[in-house]
């Protein structure tokens, strides 16, 4: 144990004294990722001889191939000019750590967009989760979260509209622990500039799309002054660059408690928010319109973007037919304008809606007793 | 001397660690009572000086000196047996007459040390990076109160979106993301520190199962996030589960953070007494609260070996509406009747807790936040006539 001590004394005392280096400051600040006038993770895509856009498809376990095949029946009957490239993502080991295949990964790398439905991490030590591979694998740098209420589903929350971005690649998250000594645990928070000014310049560009006009930062910078200062005091720069677009900043601790209160103020707004706030807050939104199946969400990378249901596979009715295809879908619409093809996600959101708030043909999740074909059939009906 | 420091501080940990039975003791002396006294042995007492309680009192920023003195006006119309040692601290730089002053915390602290008994307000914590760091946080660092206390209920009459919610958040208060240990590396990249501690997650843990028996609840559920924390709320959880095998009265569980914060709005009626590290119960008891109607109605306290300290459960300043007369003092009033059932003034308790339901479920005179018109003062004098009714 004195040895563990006397190791990781040097090395505390190294991350104190590191603070005044003034020559590496002075590099790192004039270092810019983006010029103001690109957009942070364009779609790239390129269209085929026919006109058709390839996307990979990751269909995923449980449910997923269920799911799957309602929105390609949907997307088929809607006629988008999109082409699906299924891939394999098992698992394999590289180098002693979670890899996917090659395969794969070229297909992404080609495609630069793909639909991914759930899958299950395997549990056992060593296994990194898939979905954080994915991440990690094609720096997957903003999480994409909106909420909205869905009519034909009654909660106590009524007319939900939210939209949440979380930056996906370190904060909480960075996986940056060790033991100090046995019994005492230290993990590290990290906030960079760089990782904040791409989520905050990505946020500000997405309210510009769907047509926003604010944007506001979720912080606990009272007690993290530093690290959630940063993220602050980043957004307040970068807003500088939108002067369309109002920003504003929220403590943690008022965003918990008036989203859980009245959620619709939060309507017109865009919120942003490092990587464990935006994890707790996007599940709660979830929440208040009854639960993940009914939610989408997208990876947002620079190089390519991937779309998800982040709901779990759910093994128990996997194979019966009974599963809610709603989030995949909504997924799709996601990316479908992110693809700039607004036209078709408009058709097919209003479509899904519609036959939500209709009430005939929903599934057992949504208190109904269609099977995943027919609440599929129903949409296609509208189409 | 950063090091030396904090190496001095993990054996201190490890000292503790290795003398549980002390902790334990104190574990069984809190789940024996029967009713809710939690003072039981006279060490922990506070002294009585002429038949009365000194207890210290903290208004705290915003609408706190508002609601502080509904708490005096109320108490004293019961007759209560306390003596306020009123102290002004105040986080804000502005605060009259003498500004935010460090001398005036450490006497509220000096304060407390000597009463052991607190009602306390929110103090304010600036945002600015050159700002001080959290008088809340501080002062329960350095009076080692460690559990944080939230009931949560629905108040009978408040109608709110949600139906049966009767949740207790057990929030540890002294380690976690508040640690308050962050550095710059180099320029644009910051390290904040996340510390959790076996000591103290079995302390947390062993106070949530003592309170869950001591008042006849039935489920603790461990709050985390240990997929991807897998050290530190690992250490955290693995306490938990570990201590839980000896409270087999009791059913536990896990759950992760972001989950519980989706059941929390969807099915608030599942959960019984939560415990977790400190920024997750800073969460969920915001979303706990406005399940219930809000700060305004949510008492709390915070629990040490020595000292307890009642405040509000969820810690909001208020500033918006200060010295607006339109603060709801019930989540003040409620945290002094846990104040009064601490000491075993469990007649005045009642009297004053029932008076305030009174009123609430009448539904004639409510504050703003509960829906009404009604200023703090007007509500205050409602309950007062409610107390008169009831002798």
């Amino acid at each position: 144990m004195l040895a563990l001590r006397s190791i990781a004394a040097p090395m505390q005392r190294q991350c104190w004294r590191a603070a005044p280096r003034a020559a590496v400051s002075l590099s790192l600040q004039s270092r810019r990722l983006y010029s103001s006038q690109d957009a942070v993770a364009k779609f790239n895509g390129q269209k085929d001889a026919q006109g058709r856009y390839t996307v990979s498809l990751i269909e995923g376990d449980g449910i997923g191939p269920e799911i799957a095949v309602a929105v390609k029946d949907i997307f088929a009957a809607a006629k988008t000019p999109i082409t699906w490239e299924p891939i394999n993502v098992d698992p394999i080991i590289k180098d002693g750590k979670t890899a996917i295949p090659d395969a794969a990964i070229e297909s992404i790398r080609k495609n630069k967009i793909a639909l991914k439905g759930p899958l299950a991490t395997p549990i056992g030590k060593g296994h990194v989760s898939l979905n954080l591979t994915l991440r990690r694998t094609f720096n997957l740098f903003a999480n994409l979260r909106p909420c909205r209420s869905v009519a034909g589903y009654k909660t106590p929350y009524d007319n939900v509209d939210t939209v949440l971005i979380r930056e996906n690649t370190e904060g909480e998250y960075s996986g940056i622990e060790h033991v100090v000594v046995d019994g005492v645990v230290q993990s590290i928070k990290l906030i960079t500039r760089e990782a904040s000014e791409r989520v905050l310049r990505f946020a500000f560009q997405h309210a510009r799309a769907i047509g926003r006009k604010k944007v506001r930062v979720v912080h606990k910078a009272t007690i993290m002054k530093m690290s959630d200062g940063l993220f602050l005091t980043v957004g307040n720069q970068v807003a500088k660059e939108f002067p369309d677009i109002e920003f504003d900043a929220e403590l943690l601790d008022n965003t918990c408690l008036k989203m859980t209160t009245d959620p619709t103020p939060y309507n017109d707004k865009v919120l942003v928010m490092p990587n464990l706030y935006g994890d707790i807050l996007s599940d709660m939104c979830a929440g208040l319109i009854g639960g993940l199946g009914l939610t989408p969400s997208g990876n947002i990378g620079d190089e390519c973007s991937i779309f998800e249901a982040v709901h779990g596979s759910a093994p128990d009715i996997a194979g019966k037919g009974l599963a809610n295809p709603t989030a995949l879908l909504l997924s799709s619409v996601m990316m479908l304008r992110h693809m700039g093809l607004n036209e078709y996600a408009d058709r097919i959101e209003k479509a899904a809606f519609d036959t939500l708030a209709e009430g005939k043909a929903l599934t057992g999740d949504l208190g109904g007793k269609a099977k995943t074909s027919e609440f599929a059939a129903a949409i296609i009906e509208k189409l | 001397m950063l090091s030396r420091n904090s190496t001095r501080a993990a054996q201190r940990l490890l000292r503790a660690t290795a003398q549980p039975q002390n902790r334990l003791n104190v574990a069984r002396g809190f789940a024996s009572v029967s009713d809710s006294q939690t003072v039981q042995s006279d060490i922990f007492k506070p002294t009585k000086y002429g038949g009365k309680y000194t207890v210290t009192l903290i208004p705290g920023d915003g609408i706190g000196a508002e609601v502080a003195e509904s708490v005096k006006t109320v108490f004293k119309a019961d007759n209560v047996p306390i003596t306020w040692e009123q102290i002004e601290v105040s986080g804000l730089d502005t605060a009259t007459p003498t500004g935010r002053t460090e001398e005036k915390f450490q006497e509220a602290v000096a304060s407390l040390r000597r009463n052991k008994l607190g009602l306390k307000g929110i103090l304010h914590t600036p945002i600015s990076r050159s700002g001080h760091q959290s008088f809340n946080v501080a002062m329960r660092q350095e009076l080692d109160i460690y559990a944080s206390i939230s009931l949560v209920k629905n108040i009978p009459g408040l109608k709110t979106r949600h139906e049966n919610v009767d949740l207790c958040i057990i929030r540890e208060n002294t380690e976690g993301e508040y640690s308050g240990l962050e550095h710059q590396s180099v320029p644009g990249v910051v390290e904040s520190l996340k510390i959790i501690t076996r000591a103290k997650s079995e302390r947390i843990a062993k106070f949530a199962f003592s309170f869950a028996l001591a008042n006849n609840r039935k489920k603790v559920t461990c709050i985390h996030k240990a997929n991807i924390m897998k050290l530190a709320d690992g250490l955290f959880r693995g306490t938990f589960s570990r201590l839980a095998k000896d409270y087999p009265q009791l059913e536990c569980n896990d759950m992760i953070v972001d989950n519980a914060s989706m059941q929390c709005v969807s099915k608030p009626q599942q959960f019984d007494v939560m415990v977790m590290p400190n920024l997750y119960g800073g969460i969920l008891s915001n979303i706990a609260a406005a399940l219930v109607g809000g700060p305004g109605v949510v008492p709390g306290c915070n629990m040490g070996r020595d000292v307890a300290v009642f405040e509000p459960g969820c810690r909001h300043v208020g500033l918006d509406i200060k010295g607006k007369d339109q603060a709801n003092p019930t989540a003040m009033l409620l945290s002094g009747t846990m104040l009064l059932r601490h000491l075993g003034l469990d007649d005045h308790a009642n009297r004053i807790s029932n008076a305030v339901y009174d009123v609430i479920a009448q539904g004639k005179v409510r504050t703003r936040d509960m829906g009404g018109n009604a200023t703090n003062q007007e509500f205050t004098r409602a309950i007062l006539n409610s107390m008169e009714k009831a002798l």
